[in-house]
């Protein structure tokens, strides 16, 4: 018989979790100096770091998107050639990073209080060292925390998790294997405090019927990450002021 | 904890990539000892164990043991997942049985997590093979269970067919048998054993035959990709069993022809097979001799085929098989041959279908099994056995036993005919049940309309009733409604009652017996659009103008109140009946005039009207009296009601594809390929007929020329013609629009075509239902009903099992055309339909009885010299020393019923006239 079992009828999934198991979630925050925020995240085996610079003054080529009233947020997402099992070199400008970077921003421009920081710009630069599905939640968790590092004012921390449906069942937070049958993909950013859905985008087909069902779970997903999210900030928190203390 | 899997993998286009995917190990996965799904004190007794113990499977136990393992003696059994993966991904079959045996409880078979459990993984070692990998997961697990057990004082028994894995765990310490020598000593069940399948040893050896090596997987896998070898399904002829062909687009002709027993090389009917084209000087071409073993099972053709015979001109591509690339052994129904002694344990099996070879088996049960139906599966087929092994499964029952008989025909025919399970029954209404106010006011009430239904006599599952109402509006315009039983009512998606319809896809109609597709419940009282009361109904209502033009269509569920349940011969009575004035019957009239100009309209276009595509033989089930095929009348109140019918069906496709233009279920006709009127236009030429066979409508036309008369020509001709048209066509299939893009139906000459009016014996019509009721609003839909893979995939099902209810039926009149011929002799007349090589094939119209008579046996079946017979191609004409038969001529033919070999009983036709000296027999004093 053809084709992977997704999930068994044992209730666990190709790689030993459970429907509703995140991957293993390491990150810490401030892996840089030069950047003014910046964090690195790892679900399972997809592995992102994130830099922040700003917010400051805006460039002088991007004088066009100056606002009075509001910063403007300029994200770059790119894609190491060795992220993936293939080796690809992708150029920056390419279709699918254009796109991501696109997605990441919004999702920013609807958290970050933009308003704070009038005629100012904010970089998010995104690079994704090894690729094993769920890619853009964990650009938008890793910048999370980044800009958290930076000291951006934001309404929430935004956590994001994708989810798939497999048997009837969702699953979440989802790998290159599951991603890569033909079942549809949803991913969500939400505002973990506020409860708030601040994005979401479904590739593939999923009957409206099911469709509460998967979002229930995918926000079940991003809560879960939050905590996670949460706690590594805090430690973080603690480590620097010591830090500070002792010096 | 993580760990991370590295494997290696060959892309497609020969890159090599290195995959890297988590492996996440749990210590919370349940090892299933303390649950109820195994039990506390397991009971098999086995003289090898002395302790209470629970089995773990090897995957070649699973494999190859399926049949004793599904014995319900084996209970608490341990299935890896290792063993789960490696039985899913190497047989889809076994897969689907072990998957029924995990979801009966009452087997006690659980299935443990080994691979992510803490306690039992371990990671691949430097260069061992996945297959060792496999084989130490699954020692490694039986350690495991024998340490969580040993505190209980049981024991886990690993069963393997692999020595050497055998040994390694003995070596380790654990408790290993082969699973045949388990089985040998298990206590109280000596009829295991002769479900025990013999892989690893040959029962016979027979050093006359010697066939060629089969080649690796990989090897294969190579050959193909360079082109040497192709690849496909084995299809053996129904007329000769050492002859089969692949279909292969790129040779051509589009076919390779494999010839003879060493070329086929134990490859069984429908194998997925590879073969090795031959050099063009040894193709060869199929021969025209028909090959019965049934009638001598001593002679068998000599393998080396004859070469002189054949000439250029008909050579095909021809080849040999050098590997098998999936076996598609499944158990066959058969019987066991009596030429062995009693005492001994090896014996001859000769399965029903005539394409399978026979199967060596053993068996201890000899004296109660012979004259019996039995079921035997194949094991193997070792490179010195003649013949394949295999074991014996079950006992059917009596030989010639009706019921027997009737069990073996669905069993070939996979039509699943056991009653329905509980859960299918707990979806069921009660038998009282009643149309609720709430469903009443949803649907437009129909119920005053002069609602009729015509079907033939004794139908219980009536699902289509119509009307007619003249609309008296000043524009001449006339309604037309034709209203089909709500089965989607009842049957709603992925209920059990749901699955097993989708699974049974078809009522199959058996001379004697229906095997619903849906509980009789359903069948014959609520969803029968009796005229006893209120039935909810799904309604396609035309507005339509006197010339039969459709102004306007709709579609609602309605609730309905037939008037009258009618026969087609009641109905035409009605119609013909100038007293009767009611609304009924003016309705009926009406229908009528409209259905007669629609079915000109029709045959216009190019419809084929093939009068009688099945010439099928009526037997009453208690009298065993054909009611032959000339009484049969066609009324116009039949082609009344398929007028209708068809507009219906053809209404619905147009909506549901318009309104799903990617997942509308159609139902199409391909026209068929131009070569397979060849024998058609040959056969029609001999009569000086000249058919155009280009269209639909060109061959529509020349067969209605042929129906003119002329001298010289028998009047029956027409209709031979129309048979032989009828055996030229492609079958008819369901298919999901978002898949194809061609719908043409070539036999109705309609641009687009479904299934919506018989939802009670067909699953398509269910579909559909649900689509169109989607469509306006009157359901909602669901994720299965709008995906087109998945909805292809039912469609597959659902021709398949069509077919095979086809062949079902067919099977069914060939038992009772043998029941009704028992014990007499008869002399009548027939036409030749096919002429070949040692053989003529003729049809007895009386009866509806197509049968072949050998021109190579004298009258007591003998075999004879083939040196005076003359076989000339062009003309479907053979000489007989000088005289000549040819198609279409007029024979008599003597039918008996041949029990002589009791386990194959047969009809045979001996020719009387032309009295051909040898051959014929003498003419019967009836």
């Amino acid at each position: 018989m053809a084709g992977l079992e997704l999930l068994s009828d044992q209730g666990y999934r190709i790689d030993g979790r459970k429907p509703d198991e995140l991957r293993r979630i390491r990150c810490k925050l401030g892996v840089f100096t030069q950047a003014d925020g910046s964090a690195y995240i790892e679900q399972g085996n997809t592995k992102v770091l994130a830099a922040i610079y700003g917010p400051r003054e805006a460039d002088q080529n991007m004088r066009n998107q100056i606002c009075h009233d509001k910063c403007f947020l300029n994200c770059e997402y790119t894609q190491a050639t060795f992220s993936t099992a293939e080796r690809k070199h992708r150029s920056r400008g390419d279709r699918k990073g254009q796109d991501m970077s696109t997605h990441i921003k919004q999702t920013f421009e609807a958290t970050i209080q933009t308003s704070l920081y009038p005629r100012s710009q904010i970089d998010i630069y995104l690079q994704v060292l090894q690729a094993d599905g769920s890619n853009y939640c964990a650009c938008i968790n890793a910048a999370s925390l980044a800009l958290i590092d930076a000291g951006i004012a934001m309404k929430d921390y935004v956590c994001a998790c994708s989810a798939s449906l497999t048997k009837g069942k969702p699953v979440i937070d989802i790998n290159h294997v599951e991603e890569s049958s033909d079942c549809a993909e949803l991913s969500v950013a939400i505002l973990p405090k506020l409860g708030q859905i601040v994005y979401s985008e479904l590739n593939g087909r999923l009957h409206a019927n099911e469709l509460p069902d998967v979002i229930d779970a995918v926000v079940r997903g991003c809560k879960d990450l939050f905590v996670v999210m949460d706690r590594t900030v805090r430690e973080h928190l603690e480590e620097t002021a010591t830090t500070f203390t002792h010096s | 904890m993580l760990k991370s899997k590295t494997l290696m993998v060959k892309t497609r286009s020969g890159k090599i990539l290195k995959i890297v995917r988590e492996h996440y190990l749990r210590d919370d996965i349940d090892n299933g000892l303390l649950t109820d799904k195994l039990d506390l004190h397991p009971l098999l007794q086995n003289d090898l164990v002395p302790h209470e113990h629970f089995l773990v499977l090897d995957t070649n136990v699973i494999l190859h043991q399926m049949d004793v393992i599904e014995h319900p003696c084996i209970k608490n059994v341990i299935i890896l997942q290792t063993v789960l993966r490696e039985v899913r991904h190497r047989s889809s079959p076994v897969y689907k049985r072990l998957s029924s045996i995990l979801e009966n409880p009452d087997k006690k078979f659980f299935v443990f997590t080994n691979e992510h459990c803490i306690e039992t993984w371990t990671a691949r070692k430097r260069k061992e093979s996945s297959n060792d990998l496999n084989d130490r997961l699954i020692r490694i697990a039986t350690k495991y269970y024998s340490d969580c057990l040993s505190d209980r004082n049981q024991q886990a028994v690993l069963l393997t067919n692999d020595e050497a894995n055998c040994a390694f765990a003995v070596e380790e310490g654990l408790i290993a048998y082969t699973a045949e020598k388990y089985v040998k000593s298990v206590v109280g069940h000596p009829e295991l054993l002769d479900k025990l399948a013999k892989v690893n040893e040959a029962i016979e050896v027979d050093r006359s035959i010697s066939y060629p090596e089969h080649l690796k997987l990989s090897q294969l896998n190579s050959g193909i990709k360079t082109g040497r070898f192709k690849q496909g399904k084995l299809n053996i002829s129904r007329e000769n069993y050492l002859e089969g062909k692949i279909l292969c687009p790129d040779v051509k002709g589009g076919e390779i022809l494999i010839q003879g027993r060493l070329n086929l090389n134990r490859a069984v009917h429908e194998d997925i097979v590879a073969v090795e084209l031959a050099s063009e000087e040894e193709w060869s071409a199929p021969s025209d001799v028909m090959l019965d073993v049934s009638i001598q099972p001593g002679a068998e053709i000599s393998d080396s085929v004859d070469k002189k015979v054949v000439s250029n001109a008909h050579r095909v591509p021809s080849g040999k098989i050098v590997g098998i690339i999936k076996r598609s052994w499944r158990p066959y129904c058969g019987i066991l041959e009596n030429y062995g002694t009693p005492g001994m344990t090896r014996h001859l099996f000769t399965p029903a279908e005539r394409r399978i070879p026979r199967i060596r088996i053993e068996t201890r049960q000899f004296k109660t099994l012979i004259g019996q139906r039995i079921v035997v599966a194949i094991d193997c087929w070792p490179k010195h056995s003649k013949y394949p092994q295999g074991h014996f499964v079950r006992s059917l029952g009596e030989i010639g036993d009706k019921e027997t008989e009737n069990e073996v025909l669905l069993l070939e025919h996979d039509v699943s005919h056991a009653p329905f399970s509980q859960a299918v029954l707990n979806c069921l209404p009660s038998p009282n049940w009643a149309i609720p106010e709430e469903e009443l006011r949803k649907r437009e009430d129909l119920r005053g309309f002069p609602i009729c239904s015509v079907d033939p006599p004794g139908c219980t599952d009536i699902d289509d009733c119509l009307h007619f109402i003249d609309l008296n509006d000043g524009s001449g315009a006339v309604e037309v409604g034709v209203h089909i039983a709500d089965v989607s009512h009842f049957i709603r998606p992925s209920t059990p009652i749901d699955e097993e319809a989708k699974c049974r896809g078809t009522t199959v109609y058996l001379c004697d017996k229906r095997i619903d597709m849906v509980p009789a419940l359903l069948s014959s009282n609520l969803c029968s659009l009796r005229d006893d009361g209120d039935r909810l109904a799904f309604s396609c209502i035309w507005k339509m103008s006197l010339d039969a033009k459709i102004l306007q269509t709709r579609f609602c569920k309605s609730v309905i109140r037939s008037k009258a349940s009618l026969t087609y011969a009641q109905a035409q009575m009605m119609i013909d009946d100038p007293a009767k004035t009611d609304n009924v019957t003016v309705g009926l009239r009406g229908l009528n005039k409209l259905a007669k100009i629609l079915k000109s309209r029709r045959i216009l276009n190019g419809a084929l009207s093939l009068a009688s595509p099945e010439v099928r033989f009526h037997v009453d089930s208690e009298t065993h009296d054909p009611i032959d095929l000339q009484t049969k009348e066609l009324r116009d109140t039949n082609s009344m009601v398929e007028e209708f019918m068809l507009l219906a069906n053809c209404s619905v496709a147009e909506h549901i594809q318009q309104e799903f233009p990617e997942c509308a279920v159609l139902r199409k006709h391909p026209g068929p390929p131009p070569s397979n009127f060849d024998v058609l236009i040959n056969a029609a030429k001999t009569k000086q007929l000249d058919l155009n066979t280009s269209t639909s409508r060109e061959l529509a036309v020349s067969l209605d020329n042929a129906e003119k008369p002329q001298p010289g020509v028998n009047l029956y001709i027409s209709t031979l013609l129309r048979i032989l048209a009828t055996r030229c066509m492609l079958q008819a299939v369901y298919f999901c629009s978002g898949l194809e893009s061609d719908f043409k139906h070539y036999g109705l000459a309609a641009p687009i075509y479904t299934h919506f009016t018989s939802p009670i014996r067909r699953y398509s019509d269910i579909m559909v239902h649900r689509l169109l009721a989607a469509s306006i609003g009157a359901d909602v839909t669901f994720s299965e009903l709008l995906d087109k893979q998945e909805i292809q995939k039912i469609c597959n099902n659902l021709n398949f099992r069509h077919r095979m209810a086809q062949y079902a039926q067919r099977a069914s009149v060939a038992l009772h055309t043998q029941l009704f011929f028992r014990g007499k002799l008869v002399d009548e007349k027939g036409y030749i339909i096919f002429v070949r090589k040692n053989a003529v094939q003729v049809l007895i119209p009386k009866y509806g009885l197509e049968g072949t008579v050998f021109l190579d046996r004298d009258c007591e079946g003998n075999a004879m010299t083939m040196n005076n017979l003359n076989y000339v191609e062009q003309d479907c004409k053979i000489f007989v020393g000088s005289i000549a038969l040819q198609v279409f001529d007029e024979v008599v033919v003597q039918i008996s019923h041949d029990a002589s070999n009791i386990q194959h009983q047969r009809i045979n036709l001996k020719l009387v006239k032309p009295n051909l000296p040898g051959i014929s027999s003498v003419p019967s004093e009836s």
